[in-house]
């Protein structure tokens, strides 16, 4: 047996789904922005204090990293081994009327949710876990007050709506798709993966955009 | 109806080829697509030129020569359809329609619309069979297969090998193809015992014939003359999945 595509897809399929597991917890921890400014800032930043001594958050985050690399190594591969397979271009191709675009620009979609997180991990990630940020007033690291200056700013806020949208369009396919590579087959079990394809991304993409708007929409009142 | 018609033509798989124009008048919306082909071609005979070439066999849909790229889609614009069953009155008097191999690598050109899908008879050679004693024609009820059984894996089998799926396909994947065929023998009793060792075969075979990867974006079920369901696909994945588990 060799080491095909279709393995290939496997180790997408799974790093895939385990950010798409994080991607709920974390939705849930920065649901606590939404409280008052004064009672989230407390929160907030006792939570990030509590994640960052916690041994099994420890573990997600290691296989958080370690997925996104995997992610992203395997999705270069198999785009390499397409690029081989297609042959010469198409002079008139009208394939697209076949299939919905974002399907066919997964590479694409995560091109961009790939240099969002960039973004994201220097301004917030590597702020808490590498510089020496001031203390709030129960003397927790003031994550919060980080977040809040980063999402005053206009063009910040779309930056994240942009990627975000992109994550979303990522996730609607992606998820459908792990469970094809899983071997989900049967037309019951079909149906209900797509319909709950369809919540998750709702949830977690509206969810996540909802944030920055809203931390925005605070700071001009 | 009077068409402009732009051809790809070349003369063997390792020339040049370019898209040549060509004007076609009184052609009938009764005409099939490949008559509309047969036409051009007489009139070329009497230029003395080369003809086009293009394969096809039954001219009735199901033997799955026929394919090429028509406007950019396999098969043209209808779904479900092949070359041979799309007919002229899809078409408008005065259009110009573009036609051309279906293109992957692992389908060389042999001639102008002619390719090579001998990647699709290695993919059936390394598992699309299952090993049985010779002689005398069994019993036919020895085995007894249900109903539904029968229906679901003829189904599968309906696959007609046509190369639409690869065309279509971003990847040029041989995805639908190998699954059709994995699905209708592991669906059945006499296919079922080798069904491990038979799709890790085909999925390698399906690789080393330089297909693309499934991205799962389901074109290759729309474009399919025989509609093989993308299923399928997800059925060849469980199989290979299972079979990489229990390492058999
Ligand atoms: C780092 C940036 C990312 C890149 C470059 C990327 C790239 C890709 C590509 C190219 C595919 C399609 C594979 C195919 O053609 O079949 C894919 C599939 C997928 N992606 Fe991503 N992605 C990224 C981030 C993410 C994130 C953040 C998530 C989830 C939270 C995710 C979840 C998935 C899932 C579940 C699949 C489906 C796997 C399958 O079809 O089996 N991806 N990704
Ligand atoms: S699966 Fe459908 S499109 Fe692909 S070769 Fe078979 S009949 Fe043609
Ligand atoms: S010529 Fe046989 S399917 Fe078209």
């Amino acid at each position: 047996m060799k080491a095909t595509t279709l393995q290939h897809k496997l180790w997408m399929s799974g790093t895939g789904l385990f950010m798409c597991f994080f991607l709920i917890i974390h939705l849930l921890g920065n649901l606590q922005l939404f409280l008052p400014p004064e009672r989230a800032r407390e929160q907030f930043n006792w939570y990030s204090h509590l994640l960052a001594g916690n041994i099994i958050i420890e573990i997600v985050a290691y296989v958080l990293y370690a997925s996104i690399i995997g992610h992203t190594v395997y999705a270069i591969l198999i785009t390499r081994k397409n690029a081989g397979a297609n042959g010469t271009k198409y002079a008139y191709d009208k394939r697209g009327a076949a299939s919905v675009w974002y399907s066919r620009n997964m590479g694409l979609l995560g091109t961009i949710i790939f240099l969002f997180l960039i973004i994201h991990f220097k301004d917030f990630w590597y702020q808490y876990k590498f510089t020496n940020l001031p203390l709030d007033a129960k003397g927790n690291k003031d994550l919060y007050t980080i977040v809040v200056k980063a999402y005053q700013q206009l063009w910040y806020v779309l930056v994240y709506e942009v990627a975000l949208i992109a994550l979303g369009f990522h996730l609607l396919h992606g998820f459908f798709s792990a469970a094809r590579t899983l071997g989900v087959f049967h037309p019951k079990y079909v149906k209900w993966i797509k319909i709950l394809g369809w919540i998750y991304t709702l949830v977690i993409t509206l969810g996540f955009m909802a944030m920055p708007v809203f931390v925005y929409l605070n700071s001009l009142s | 109806m009077k068409l402009s018609l732009k051809i790809w033509r070349q003369d063997s798989f390792d020339s040049e080829g370019s898209m040549i124009s060509y004007q076609l008048d009184d052609v009938s919306v009764n005409m099939s697509f490949l008559e509309m082909l047969d036409l051009l071609n007489e009139t070329l005979v009497q230029k003395g030129e080369r003809v086009i070439e293009f394969d096809h066999d039954c001219r009735e849909g199901i033997c799955g020569q026929c394919g090429m790229m028509i406007n950019g889609r396999a098969h043209g614009p209808l779904s479900n359809t092949t070359t041979c069953q799309l007919h002229m009155r899809s078409f408008k008097d005065g259009d110009t329609i573009y036609v051309e191999p279906f293109r992957a690598t692992a389908f060389p050109i042999v001639r102008d619309l002619k390719v090579d899908r001998k990647g699709f008879d290695h993919i059936i050679q390394a598992g699309g069979f299952i090993t049985a004693s010779t002689g005398q024609p069994p019993e036919a009820n020895s085995i007894l297969i249900s109903h539904q059984v029968t229906e679901a894996a003829f189904d599968a089998a309906a696959c007609i090998g046509c190369g639409a799926c690869v065309a279509t396909c971003k990847n040029s994947s041989a995805a639908l193809f190998t699954s059709a065929k994995i699905t209708h023998l592991a669906l059945l009793p006499q296919g079922k015992l080798e069904a491990a060792g038979r799709v890790i075969s085909m999925v390698d075979q399906m690789d080393a014939e330089g297909f693309g990867h499934c991205s799962n974006t389901e074109a290759c079920e729309v474009e399919c003359p025989q509609e093989i369901s993308v299923l399928h696909i997800a059925r060849m994945n469980y199989e290979y999945n299972k079979a990489l588990v229990f390492k058999t």
